[in-house]
């Protein structure tokens, strides 16, 4: 219960053509991240998806059945939005039964459920209150609870974290992801945050331009990306990317992580200037303007001192780095 | 005491500014409300003054009310005014929704030609108005005003709707769909409760003209059933002889129901006002 098929969909908005042929296959009880920048599909991938949005061309099936022609409350699925989206006028326990209640659930039986979700996400002592009595984080608990109660083949999440502030967003990242261990349902989750796309992840589905350029788990996108695009949106400080032919390499660029680089103050392959040292702590990220590579990004773990203005040389590792051709494949 | 933000001359200053402006528009008002309770010698011996015991006069409303139908008048009045409002709000709303949620072919030349009445008065289509409510035996009815000052309403309110509607979160509306709310559903349940403070903006602006109106009145219902307040009024003005007392007070009480709906708005039409501009 509760696989997923995109055969082939396209989605145009009048001449804009926004998915340009999505195929996919999600299996039962996987969780998936469409991860990509803004504008490149996913939030219409997922609204395809939930029946938000009818498909241009394509279908798309849910547990064997054709679903493309199935209004959303029909489709068994359950969506959390970015903004929440909690039905102002009702209580947090009418906010999740009314789903259940207009397809006409017997009422002990949504009492159960919401029992079951409330004490799930602790949410028992807020069951009276309205939305606006309630703060950010207890907001996306109750838009993550309506989903529960529904018991869905599929959760859809939209952004659910882009609202929160960045202690809350770890946790309920944190209960998102034992949410999915307790149920073992299938999810599906938008975002353009690589970090949650890696953190949450069984399977990353990486778009862009409306194009799936990349699926593969978090590991596998790291460590192989098929592209230079991919190979650039996974990974944060971001790969740096070096032309190849000021380097004399055959490749049209040069990718390498600012975790794949050494410094050295004496000796190194690419000679440079410090422009920024940032100190975090646990790790030091500097920028060098090197004469042959440009503008790069270094990852030190731990602390380095460097003011700017010194000199330094940095040395990428030889077995991290790829090659990229002229359309921007990555060269095995 | 002047502090960081307020300074005695400035604020002095605003309120001067502020009260002239008052002054100047309840003047006609209270010069109205004034002279309805003197008597005809005060009226004009002294238009400026307050009534005093000897000018002092309710003559004004005896005769406004002992002229027999003016409680029947108030009520066409009433009548015609609720009901045209309401049908107002609901089309509105009702397209202002339908204008800002869905993606059809024409969704925009659809919104022009909807606001087209905002700047084509109605009256410049009086004769063909009529002839249709000759044609239809609809003269001298209440349903003739209220038809008029619909489609005269609508157009306002479906152009400053249709703004606030595109400001109600998407999600919202599709949670909605999710959990298998029905469309109206959607609209009624979800929508118009958030929209409040605009209906009741526009409520202030379709209420006011149709309440004062005398053109429509005067042409498509002038028989003494269907009557409105301020056609009623005009009874006593003549063309050699005017009653000025029955005048002034029939107006004072004209004025009455408007301010009692304004009151019950006033606070969501300031709200409707100024949302938008914080957020």
């Amino acid at each position: 219960m509760g696989s997923l098929n995109i055969e082939n969909v396209k989605k145009a908005f009048g001449p804009v053509e926004v998915l340009k042929g999505i195929n996919l296959e999600v299996n039962d009880g996987e969780f998936v991240v469409f991860v990509g920048p803004s504008g490149c599909g996913k939030s219409t991938l997922l609204r395809v998806i939930a029946g938000l949005e009818d498909s241009t061309s394509g279908r798309v099936v849910i547990d064997g059945a054709d679903v493309s022609a199935t209004p959303p409350a029909k489709r068994g699925i359950a969506m959390v939005f970015q903004t929440y989206a909690l039905y102002p006028h009702l209580t947090v326990k009418n906010n999740m039964g009314l789903g259940l209640k207009q397809a006409g659930t017997p009422a002990p039986e949504i009492d159960r459920r919401i029992g079951i979700a409330s004490s799930m996400l602790s949410l028992e002592p807020y069951l009276e209150r309205r939305p606006a009595e309630l703060s950010g984080g207890q907001r996306q608990r109750v838009a993550i609870g309506r989903a529960v109660v529904r018991e869905p083949k599929l959760f859809l999440f939209d952004e659910p974290l882009s609202n929160l502030d960045a202690a809350l967003r770890v946790n309920t990242r944190l209960e998102i992801a034992q949410l999915h261990r307790r149920l073992k349902a299938t999810m599906i989750y938008v975002t353009h945050d690589q970090v949650e796309a890696m953190t949450l992840a069984h399977k990353i589905v990486v778009l862009n331009a409306g194009k799936i350029e990349q699926i593969g788990g978090p590991m596998e996108l790291y460590n192989s990306p098929a592209n230079e695009f991919v190979a650039g949106f996974i990974g944060s400080p971001k790969m740096n990317f070096v032309d190849g032919a000021r380097l004399g390499e055959t490749a049209k660029t040069i990718g390498v992580r600012p975790e794949h680089l050494t410094v050295d103050p004496k000796s190194g392959a690419w000679k440079g200037t410090v422009v920024h040292a940032e100190h975090l702590g646990a790790d030091t990220n500097l920028y060098l303007d090197c004469e042959k590579a440009g503008l790069i990004t270094v990852r030190i773990f731990g602390v380095y001192d460097a003011e700017p203005g010194a000199t330094l040389y940095a040395t990428p590792d030889p077995a991290k780095t790829y090659r990229f051709g002229a359309d921007g494949k990555t060269i095995k | 005491m002047s502090t960081a933000t307020r300074s005695v001359s400035r604020t002095i200053g605003a309120h001067a500014i502020l009260l002239t402006y008052t002054v100047i528009a309840l003047f006609p008002v209270i010069l109205v409300i004034m002279n309805s309770f003197k008597s005809r010698a005060g009226i004009f011996g002294a238009p400026l003054t307050p009534p005093t015991p000897k000018t002092f006069d309710l003559i004004g409303y005896t005769t406004v009310i002992g002229q027999g139908d003016f409680i029947h008048y108030f009520q066409n009045s009433l009548v015609v005014t609720v009901a045209s409002l309401f049908f107002v709000l609901l089309f509105g709303a009702m397209a202002a929704f339908a204008l800002s949620e869905y993606r059809f072919r024409g969704n925009s030349l659809m919104g022009l030609y909807l606001a087209l009445g905002i700047m084509i008065p109605i009256r410049l289509g009086t004769v063909a108005i009529l002839q249709l409510m000759v044609a239809s035996g609809l003269v001298n009815t209440l349903t003739a005003l209220i038809l008029v000052y619909t489609a005269q309403g609508l157009p306002l309110a479906v152009f400053i709707l249709s703004e606030f509607m595109k400001q109600v979160s998407d999600d919202l509306k599709n949670a909605g769909r999710i959990d298998g709310l029905s469309e109206y559903t959607i609209f009624f349940r979800l929508v118009l409760p958030l929209v409040r403070p605009s209906m009741a903006t526009v409520a202030v602006f379709t209420m006011i003209p149709i309440w004062n109106d005398l053109w429509f009145p005067l042409i498509l219902a002038p028989s003494e059933e269907t009557k409105t307040v301020t056609l009623g009024a005009q009874l006593f003005l003549g063309q050699f002889v005017t009653n000025w007392n029955a005048v002034l007070a029939a107006l004072s009480l004209a004025i009455m129901p408007v301010l009692i709906l304004y009151v019950i708005f006033s606070r969501q039409l300031i709200r409707g006002i100024t949302s938008g501009a914080v957020k």
